[in-house]
Formats: C-alpha cells, sequence, structure tokens
C-alpha cells in the first residue's frame, strides 16, 4: 500500500516518574491501523490499553510524570515531533473518541446542542448556531434518534444511558475524523443498548471510511466489530491476528485464558482463572496470514 | 439569547413560586430572630432605665423611666408593643444617642453597606478569577503563588490586614486617607446616604473620586479574608471538576484549554462556591465592626457595638434585625443565582 498508514505505533513505552525512580506500563508496543480499517485492542483492566490510547490522543504526552517514548506516527506525522497544540489541533478534527460513560462524558451544564456546535468549531470556527444545529439534528438522525430537535435541547442528564451513546457517537463522528478511538464503549450500558449502539457505530465508521481503534476487555463484542485483534497483558502486545483467526484458533495461553472466560449462555458458571500464570508470559505470536 | 426554559411552558412561573416560597421563609426566620434578639436583651443582667440615667438619678426618676419603655409590663405585652411598633416604622429611641432608632440606622446603615457592598465585589471580583487561574495552572508556579497569597489572607481577620494596610499605605506610603468617608473640605447634600451615588447624583466628580479613595482602603482590609476564601474554595472545586469524565471529553476533542477552564470547569463549580461565597459576604457585616474602628468609619457596625456596651434596647433590637434582614436578603440572592445556574434545579422545579 503506497497511502501511510493511519496510525502506526512502534515500539511505544510508556514510563511514570516517580519519588523512586520510574515506572514502565508499556514495554514496547507495536501496532498498525490502515486506512478504514477497524483494530480492536483487547485486554484486562491495567493492562494498558486505555493509556495507549491516550497517547495516541496526544494527552498523556502532556502529563508531567510521564515518559513516552518510540513512535507513534497518524498519517504520517510522528506525534512526539508536534508541539503540544499541534497536538490538540488533530484533536477533535482527525482523531476523535467516544467513552465509556456517556451520561457522564457529556457536560451536564450545557444543552447537547450547545456541545455539539463547540465540536463543530473544532472544524470549522465560524459555523453559525443554526448551521451547527442543522448538521447536528442530520446526523442524530443517522443514529437513529427519531426527534433531534427534542434532543438538541436537553441536558445529558434527560436522555437515557442509549439516547447519550447515539449523541456520543454522533458527536465523535460529526467531524468527519480519519481516527476513531473507541474506549470500551457503552461498557456502562446494558447489553441490548451496547449491541444496538455499536452497529450504528459500525454502520456510520464504514460509510465514512473512518479508521478506528476499538478498546475492550469484551471478546464477544470484538468478534462482531473488528477486522483485526491486538491482545494486550501487562503492557505487551502477546498475541496478533485477523479476527477469525484468532477465534478460530487462539495460540497465546493469555488468549486463550481470556476466551474462555467468556460465560456462556449453556450454562456452566464463570470458568476459573488464574489471574497470574507465567505461562502468559510467553512470547509474542503473530498470526501469519495477516498482511 | 436562549429561553430560560424550552421544556415546560411553567417554567420561569416555576422560578417565581420558589422564590415567593424562599421569601415566605425568610420572614419566618426574621420572626424568630426578632423574638430571640427581644427577649435576650432583656434577659443580660442590668437594668437598662439605670444605664441610661447615670448612677446620679434618682428611684424615682428611674421608675419614671422604666414606665416610659413599659419596662414594668410582662416580657410577652412588651412584645406585642414593640411589634405593633414596628409595623408603623418605630422602632423606638435610642437611649444612647437619645434619637429614634430608626433615624440612626438611616444615618449609621448606608455607610456600612456601601463598604460591605464594595468589600463583597472584591471578594468575587478578585477571589473567584484567582481561584480559577490557581486551578488551571494548577501545580504550576501560578497555583503556588496564588494559594501562598490566599493562605496569608485567610490566615489573619480583618483587623490586622487593617492596620497593616494603613501602616503600608497610609502612614509609611501615603497613598490613602486614613479616616473618614471624603475630604473635610468638601459640603455635599445627603440624599442616600451612599457616598458614591450621592456624589454622582449632585454631579461632583471630584467628591466621587475623593468618597472612591477613602472607601478602597478600608473595603480591601475587610474583604482580604474572603478573597482568600473564595479563591481556596473556587480552586478545590475546580480541580474536583477537572477529574470528571466531561472535561476529559472537552479535552479530547481538543477545546482550547482556556476555554476549558473557562465554561466547562468554572461554570460548574461555581454553583457550590457560591453557596458559601454568599454566607461569607453576610458575614462581611459582622467583620467590619474592627475595620470600621480602625478607619474611623461612621457605620453600623460601630453603632451596633456602642448600643449593646450601653444596654440600648430598642437600638439592639433594630440593628440585629437589619443585618438579620441583609444575611437573608443575601441568601435569597444567592439562592436566585444557583437556580440559574445549575439546570438541574432549574427543570426539576419546573417539571413536578
Amino acid at each position: 500500500m503506497s497511502e501511510p498508514l493511519t496510525l502506526d505505533i512502534k515500539d511505544l513505552r510508556l514510563a511514570f516518574k516517580n519519588w523512586s525512580g520510574t515506572t514502565e506500563v508499556l514495554h514496547g508496543i507495536d501496532l498498525k491501523i490502515a486506512q478504514s480499517e477497524r483494530v480492536a485492542l483487547v485486554g484486562e483492566s491495567g493492562s494498558g490499553k486505555s493509556v495507549t490510547s491516550r497517547i495516541v490522543l496526544g494527552t498523556m504526552q502532556d502529563v508531567r510524570t510521564a515518559r513516552v517514548t518510540g513512535q507513534v506516527a497518524f498519517e504520517g506525522t510522528d506525534l512526539s515531533a508536534l508541539t503540544s497544540s499541534d497536538r490538540r489541533a488533530l484533536r477533535g478534527r482527525d482523531i476523535s473518541m467516544i467513552f465509556q460513560d456517556p451520561s457522564s462524558a457529556l457536560n451536564p451544564v450545557f444543552r447537547i446542542g450547545e456541545l455539539f456546535q463547540e465540536v463543530l468549531k473544532r472544524r470549522d470556527p465560524k459555523v453559525t448556531k443554526a448551521e451547527a444545529r442543522k448538521r447536528a439534528a442530520k446526523i442524530l438522525h443517522e443514529v437513529s434518534i427519531e426527534d433531534p430537535d427534542r434532543v438538541l435541547d436537553s441536558y445529558s442528564f434527560q436522555l437515557s444511558g442509549g439516547m447519550n451513546q447515539r449523541v456520543m457517537i454522533a458527536m465523535a463522528l460529526i467531524n468527519k475524523p480519519r481516527l476513531l478511538l473507541a474506549d470500551e464503549p457503552g461498557t456502562a450500558l446494558d447489553v441490548t443498548v451496547q449491541a444496538q449502539t455499536l452497529t450504528l457505530m459500525r454502520d456510520l465508521v464504514e460509510q465514512q471510511g473512518t479508521s478506528v481503534l476499538f478498546i475492550s476487555h469484551n471478546l464477544g463484542v470484538v468478534r462482531e466489530f473488528a477486522d483485526r485483534i491486538y491482545v494486550i497483558y501487562q503492557g505487551r502486545i502477546v498475541e496478533h491476528g485477523a479476527t477469525k483467526a484468532l477465534f478460530d484458533a487462539p495460540k497465546h495461553p493469555y488468549t486463550r485464558a481470556l476466551l474462555s472466560a467468556i460465560p456462556r449462555l449453556t450454562g456452566g458458571g464463570v470458568p476459573d482463572i488464574a489471574e497470574r500464570s507465567p505461562d502468559f508470559d510467553a512470547p509474542f505470536i503473530d498470526h501469519a496470514e495477516v498482511r | 439569547m436562549a429561553p430560560i426554559c424550552t421544556f415546560t411552558e411553567g417554567c420561569s412561573l416555576s422560578i417565581f413560586t420558589r422564590f415567593l416560597g424562599r421569601l415566605g421563609a425568610s420572614l419566618v426566620v426574621l420572626i424568630g430572630v426578632s423574638m430571640l434578639i427581644f427577649f435576650i436583651a432583656r434577659i443580660i443582667p442590668g437594668d437598662p432605665a439605670r444605664i441610661a440615667l447615670g448612677p446620679r438619678a434618682t428611684e424615682a426618676q428611674v421608675d419614671q423611666m422604666r414606665e416610659a419603655l413599659n419596662l414594668n409590663e410582662p416580657i410577652i405585652v412588651q412584645y406585642g408593643l414593640f411589634i405593633g411598633d414596628l409595623m408603623r416604622g418605630d422602632l423606638g429611641m435610642s437611649l444612647y444617642s437619645n434619637r429614634p432608632v430608626m433615624t440612626d440606622l438611616v444615618e449609621y446603615l448606608p455607610a456600612t453597606l456601601e463598604l460591605v457592598l464594595l468589600a463583597g465585589s472584591m471578594m468575587v471580583m478578585i477571589g473567584l478569577p484567582l481561584g480559577a487561574i490557581s486551578a488551571r495552572y494548577r501545580g504550576r508556579w501560578p497555583d503556588n503563588l496564588v494559594r501562598v497569597i490566599s493562605l496569608l489572607a485567610v490566615s489573619a481577620p480583618a483587623f490586622v490586614w487593617a492596620v497593616g494596610l494603613v501602616l503600608v499605605f497610609a502612614y509609611f506610603t501615603p497613598l490613602f486617607p486614613i479616616t473618614g468617608r471624603i475630604s473635610d473640605t468638601l459640603e455635599l447634600e445627603r440624599i442616600t446616604g451612599f457616598m458614591l451615588i450621592d456624589t454622582l447624583a449632585a454631579g461632583r466628580f471630584d467628591a466621587f473620586a475623593s468618597a472612591l479613595h477613602h472607601l478602597i482602603l478600608p473595603a480591601f482590609a475587610l474583604s482580604l479574608s474572603g478573597i482568600g476564601q473564595a479563591a481556596r474554595l473556587t480552586r478545590s472545586n475546580m480541580i474536583a471538576t477537572y477529574e470528571q469524565p466531561a472535561i476529559e471529553m472537552a479535552q479530547a476533542y481538543g477545546f482550547p484549554e482556556n476555554r476549558i477552564a473557562r465554561r466547562y470547569a468554572f461554570k460548574p463549580s461555581l454553583i457550590p462556591s457560591l453557596t458559601i461565597i454568599g454566607l461569607d459576604f453576610a458575614a462581611l457585616l459582622g467583620n467590619a465592626f474592627l475595620v470600621e474602628v480602625i478607619f474611623a468609619w461612621p457605620g453600623l457596625s460601630r453603632y451596633g457595638v456602642g448600643v449593646i456596651l450601653q444596654k440600648d434596647l430598642n437600638a439592639i433590637v433594630g440593628t440585629v434585625l437589619i443585618i438579620s434582614a441583609t444575611f437573608l436578603i443575601t441568601n435569597l440572592i444567592v439562592d436566585f443565582l444557583v437556580s440559574v445556574l445549575n439546570p438541574r434545579i432549574r427543570l426539576s422545579e419546573g417539571n413536578k
């Protein structure tokens, strides 16, 4: 492929400086996302998936105790070569984000319409109120909201969680970003609502050709959504492959444990998994058929 | 400008009814305060008639005075008579100044209100921005500077600042006058009793400047601890707000950092701060006493302490009532502002 990758992460390391020295939490991550590709980063809490998304977003670099090394290239430009304000310029325009709990991420003291206008200003600072409202109503319609006007006049606390999630998805995609970071989207919602909103998100992303970095601990959700999967454990990528290949023949012990951790409808209870196992530290496995 | 409510048509009406409810509650409180202070003033040891007439007055004279003040009636009857007079706007005679208490209040209250209002404005207009700057640059040098200043400001009472400011800005470097409300050489007709308003009404800008010049130092001394308090409160509320996901979202969408500070962190933090600032503001009335003494300010606080020491019954009750009323009015205003700022309160009231 001649066009640059949307996201190209090479040997990414993150350490936090504290009074006794530094603690490394990411030990050299490699990850690639091509244009219009949906890639999932899967791991348990504390494995480093969320901090990875904050580094791509460029906010982790502004944390004073954080030391980020390695390469994070967005469409060919290395983020570490950019200044803090240049990184900010990418956010909300070319890189966008969906949060875990939409109801608390949407500011409760502003109406949804005002928030949309603020987001639209990132792309077009001179956007008028009427124009912003028209465009917001249009995209809300695309996420199956029947009465956009009522939603635009509401505060987030007046809407249901599912409604807020749709709003969040619409807000994240209204500026047609090149890369969407979805950090455990809808984990705070109940399962049926989560499934509905993820379908809406997939449709919209496909239509716009947006690349997605999907961060989750839920392999079931990831299976429906992602083209490729990276499994992360303790700050290291342990296995990588196309979704089908990885689900059909998981090779790394940690991936197997993660897969068996999904409770089944047929019963049998929650499987018993060791919290730590020397097997989990086995070397990285890359499925060969992946480009 | 967007309408206050889009959801329910009766919404602005509901703010009004809510306000009326609060007003009613405040009146009840005021009646309670009047009873309390009326009885307390009469329980304090010492015969007010004897104190007023002095040690050389005869028993007969004292008795005559007690009769005139209705002090020989049962205390319930006394209270009834007092309320009756109050309805006619009569607070009785002051034994201290030998004038109607109402006249004294009208004379002294504007001076104190002027002082307290300016001090309160300084508290809000200096304290809130200082706190906001501190939270915006948390952990960096502007934050540390503001924290040191605000800690210093709250850790010493107003009269210490008053003495310090007089020494530095009036004695060592005579930039400001030390006493009074306006330069003695200026003759001015009294209209409202508020110097700043009276001078402007008379079109005398030189007098206005002189009044302001006299006002700044005492007001600043009075407001300093409030400024520190407001800054610290705003800072901690804003930092708590910064931790919330809504701010992280604003940062993730690349909203400008100053805009995030102003709109997304400051506005929600203002809601809890306002309530405390309202109380601090009302407390300025009490703190004003020593500041008024130091700057020879002819205000109500100084008058109030004078009459208490003289056991001047009518004047004590009148002064306390006025101060309570000011306190209650301030709280009403704060309540109103909070419900305007917080859509949750506004809308939940409307949807009832």
